[in-house]
């Protein structure tokens, strides 16, 4: 059978998202709960969660989750990981025996230091140098795959209905100020772990719901840039041209929205000369980085998350705040089972991005 | 005793039922071809001057008239078709270089119709263009940012010079001179309306246009007819012509015939002399040397105006145009081998270049693996016949297209394909003060901006049906088309799925 990447499979999804803006940790339970009651829009094929705030004791120290198909393709990763990093720590990822979930592959967690002469000798900043090491694995290691690498963060995902994949890696046990979840409903059956989401690529996180029109655009642009679209979903894409603009080129998330999901011409023409200046340059710019067709998005980064709409709003996104939490979701519904008492709901405009902080950014590192 | 090699390829066929001998068909025809026979009282064709250029069966008041293809033959055979035994015996008679006018009419595969478009059903919504907006704008030049910031963190919002298209399609590049003044005046005044631009060809650009400089791209070719400071500054644009898709490798043509004294005035060169431009530009023999000519026209403009060089589709384009993307030029122009000319010797335009599909695929798919597609935009011309071709060259990757032959077919040109013999009979392709009159530049104007006005609209509604409500979501977005027809070879090149494949 074909695995995710050498198809389009595209999906219909939930998505939730919860954080503490005081940077209080929470239980995962939370995240369970919440994408639980949005059962009907998942089919089983695919679900998963992102925990900020989650490793404290490791907080200086690069997080690899990866998925193993068998103990030698472990061996061969791990060489490789030993000649560009320190392992601080590693063992299989604990997690807990369900009916409903099956078929799992071998799950490993690692906590790495970058050699500091590899470093040096490679001329890249620290970020970049982690990155390519796990385009390294996931390109060319077959049967690994990096599915987390950030800091004080992880990304947990599988082949299952959400709510059973949370219970699976035991996510009750985590703590964590932010968490972003998702379930997914592909239009085609995956048989690997590797294509649930979350996606992330170091902290940055995504979840999506949507099918873009815009992907072969986006895909071909971004691949000018050293990226590699392996996995062939929306949500890879996406992850990629936020790692490039953000990351790359230096600019904020509320512009990476400007280029995402731009209003229309005939909408910034009536803005301030400010925005107008602003909105037309980053137009201008990235042009083939403009999404269209419905999405979805929460953003997960470290010290907050961003929601963002495709700008007709052709997927439902919902946000709300209650004292220093707020919430995103595809529905109220399950925001509601969370938190009954909310101070404000509200639907943003389709292009309008919402952004939730840490209070006390620099808390979070 | 005189024999005639060359039958008529045409038969004038006139009801006299219908026919009332008002003679109209005489005055319309410069070809000489109706004339009125007093004694027997009625009118007569002279079929072999026909050019099937149906000016006459389109003005007969009673619809008496129709021309058809000769039904006399020669003997059939598969490999001398009638017209391989026609040029020669024309050759025979002339010693000379057959010349053709328009674009190839011969039956050479072509792909635009073996690309089939994508739709919307179910996971995702199509876009309704009547109830949702829907962006058919682009900008042409060079993209390549660096993000800046001033002290206060606010964006640095500099850009290089860029064209701004209300529709991806431009006029594109047709002299005055091979065609008249009333087409350009028609052009320059459509483009206005429409907020895109038209390209004045090789022939300079006549003093009563400079108000529409604002929409008119400026050509510079191997011959500089009617360069000079100028005319540049009026421009909104200039463009290097290196090559043309009708004759690549081969300078303008313009028979003495059309050089009249305006011509003759705005080109800069004498009159009644054939105009007829070097082969190469004769201070570009090599990339870098087109670079310092970039450059040139650059500061000769102050570094405000976007550089376009014009290119044929040849079997290296994307090495040339990769060649291009770095010489500081902001857009490259593809021009296919389908593309139409007012005169070209007819042994090149059939047999020189290549398809612009293939060319263009090609020089897209370099330029990004190269890291340059930023560098330049990419314009296509030759052969952009409707819509869906532009929505096509767009998905394959192009930023926009050139539509010249579709411009003059909207004007009322029937493609006879005699433009360099002078005589246009629809006022297009002539310096005949009679004949330019029949071609009013206001409704020449109205029928241009009807045609991209149509187009608009059909682009805006299989956009839509994609999914897609801006062009830039669709520029090199090719898992949209699917190829039908075509060989692994040709699939490949062109980066498209076979049909039935699914995502």
């Amino acid at each position: 059978m074909l695995k995710e990447g050498q198809y389009r499979n595209p999906s219909g999804c939930a998505v939730s998202a919860v954080i503490d803006r005081s940077g209080k940790p929470m239980s995962g339970r939370r995240m369970i709960d919440s994408i639980a009651v949005m059962h009907e829009r998942s089919n089983g094929l695919g679900g998963g969660f992102a925990g900020y705030g989650i490793y404290p004791d490791h907080k200086e120290l690069y997080a690899f989750h990866l998925f193993f198909d068998d103990r030698l393709t472990r061996k061969n990763t791990e060489e490789y990981i030993l000649r560009h990093f320190e392992i601080a720590y590693s063992s299989e990822i604990q997690t807990r025996k369900l009916p409903t979930v099956t078929d799992e592959p071998i799950i490993w967690r690692y906590f790495l230091a970058p050699l500091p002469r590899k470093l040096a000798d490679s001329h890249l900043d620290e970020r970049e140098y982690v990155a390519r090491c796990v385009n390294f694995i996931n390109a060319r290691i077959g049967g690994a795959y990096v599915f987390s690498s950030g800091k004080n963060m992880g990304v947990f995902k599988g082949v299952g209905y959400p709510e059973d994949i949370g219970e699976f890696y035991r996510l009750d046990e985590y703590e964590g100020y932010s968490w972003t979840c998702h379930g997914r409903y592909p239009t085609n059956t995956p048989g690997w772990w590797g294509g649930a989401h979350p996606f992330g690529l170091l902290d940055c996180t995504i979840v999506h719901n949507g099918e873009i029109s815009s992907y072969d655009a986006n895909r071909r642009y971004i691949e000018m840039f050293g990226y590699k679209c392996t996995l062939r979903t929306d949500t890879e894409v996406m992850a990629y041209i936020i790692d490039y603009l953000v990351r790359k080129m230096g600019l904020t998330l509320r512009e990476v929205a400007k280029v995402m999901a731009p209003s229309f011409w005939k909408t910034i023409a009536t803005k301030s000369e400010e925005e107008q200046r602003e909105e037309i340059f980053l137009r201008k710019a990235f042009p083939s980085l403009l999404v269209t067709g419905p999405f979805s998005v929460v953003v997960g980064y470290e010290g907050g998350i961003m929601a963002l709409n495709d700008r007709l709003k052709l997927r439902s996104t919902v946000c709300a705040e209650k004292g220093d939490l707020a919430f995103v979701a595809s529905e109220e519904s399950a925001i509601r089972r969370i938190e009954p008492q909310l101070d404000k709901v509200w639907a943003p405009a389709g292009g309008e991005p919402v952004v939730f902080e840490l209070h006390d950014k620099e808390a979070s590192k | 005793m005189k024999v005639r090699y060359i039958l008529p390829a045409f038969e004038v066929l006139r009801d006299e039922s219908k026919c009332v001998n008002c003679r109209l068909c005489e005055r319309e025809c410069a070809n000489g071809v109706h004339s009125f026979d007093s004694e027997r009282g009625r009118m007569i064709a002279n079929d072999a001057k026909c050019v099937d250029c149906h000016r006459c069966v389109c003005t007969c008041p009673t619809g008496a008239l129709k021309i058809a293809e000769t039904k006399d033959v020669y003997r059939s055979n598969a490999n001398w078709s009638r017209a391989a035994i026609d040029e020669i015996y024309r050759q025979a008679e002339s010693g000379g270089v057959l010349l053709s006018s328009m674009g190839n009419p011969d039956t050479y595969p072509e792909f635009w119709n073996r690309l089939l478009i994508n739709a919307s059903q179910v996971t995702n919504p199509p876009i309704d263009p009547l109830r949702e907006p829907m962006e058919t704008q682009v900008r042409l030049g060079s993209g390549r940012v660096k993000i800046e910031r001033d002290e206060n963190g606010r964006l640095k919002t500099a850009l290089p010079p860029q064209l701004e298209l209300q529709v991806p399609v431009m006029f594109s590049a047709m002299s005055y001179g091979s065609v008249s003044y009333n087409v350009h005046a028609a052009l320059a005044r459509a483009a206005k309306e429409l907020g895109i631009y038209y390209n004045t060809g090789e022939g300079g650009l006549h003093r009563d246009l400079y108000g529409y400089g604002d929409h008119t791209i400026v050509q510079v070719a191997s011959g500089r007819f009617g360069v000079f400071r100028e005319y540049l500054d009026a421009a909104a644009a200039i463009e290097i012509k290196m090559g043309q898709g009708a004759k690549p490798g081969i300078g303008g043509h313009l028979p003495a015939a059309k050089i009249t004294p305006a011509v003759a005035r705005t080109r800069m060169i004498p009159e009644g002399s054939d105009a007829i431009s070097p082969a190469p530009h004769h201070d570009i023999y090599s990339i870098e040397d087109l670079r310092q000519l970039v450059m040139s026209v650059k500061e000769a403009t102050g570094c405000r105006k976007p550089v376009i060089v014009k290119v044929a589709a040849v079997h290296n384009i994307e090495a040339i145009a990769s060649g291009i993307a770095r010489s500081g030029a902001d857009v490259i122009a593809i021009d296919g081998f389908r593309g139409g000319t007012g005169a070209a010797p007819t042994r090149i335009r059939d047999n020189v270049g290549i398809p612009v599909e293939l060319a263009l695929a090609r020089v897209d798919d370099r330029l990004r693996e190269e890291g340059v597609r930023d560098n330049v935009s990419i314009v296509v011309g030759g052969s952009i016949r409707s819509s869906a071709d532009m929505l096509k060259a767009i998905a394959l990757g192009a930023d926009a297209c050139y539509i010249g032959t579709a411009a003059l077919i909207s004007l009322g040109c029937h493609l006879c394909r005699s433009c360099h013999t002078g005589i246009c009979n629809w006022g297009i392709a002539t310096q005949i003060p009679d004949l330019v009159a029949r071609l009013d530049p206001d409704e020449g104007a109205r029928r241009l901006v009807n045609l991209v006005t149509a187009w608009k609209h059909e682009l805006e509604e299989m956009m839509g049906c994609m999914g897609i409500n801006s062009v830039e979501a669709l520029r090199g977005n090719r898992l949209m088309l699917r190829g039908i027809g075509m060989t692994e070879s040709e699939l490949r090149l062109l980066g498209v799925k076979p049909a039935g494949e699914s995502m």
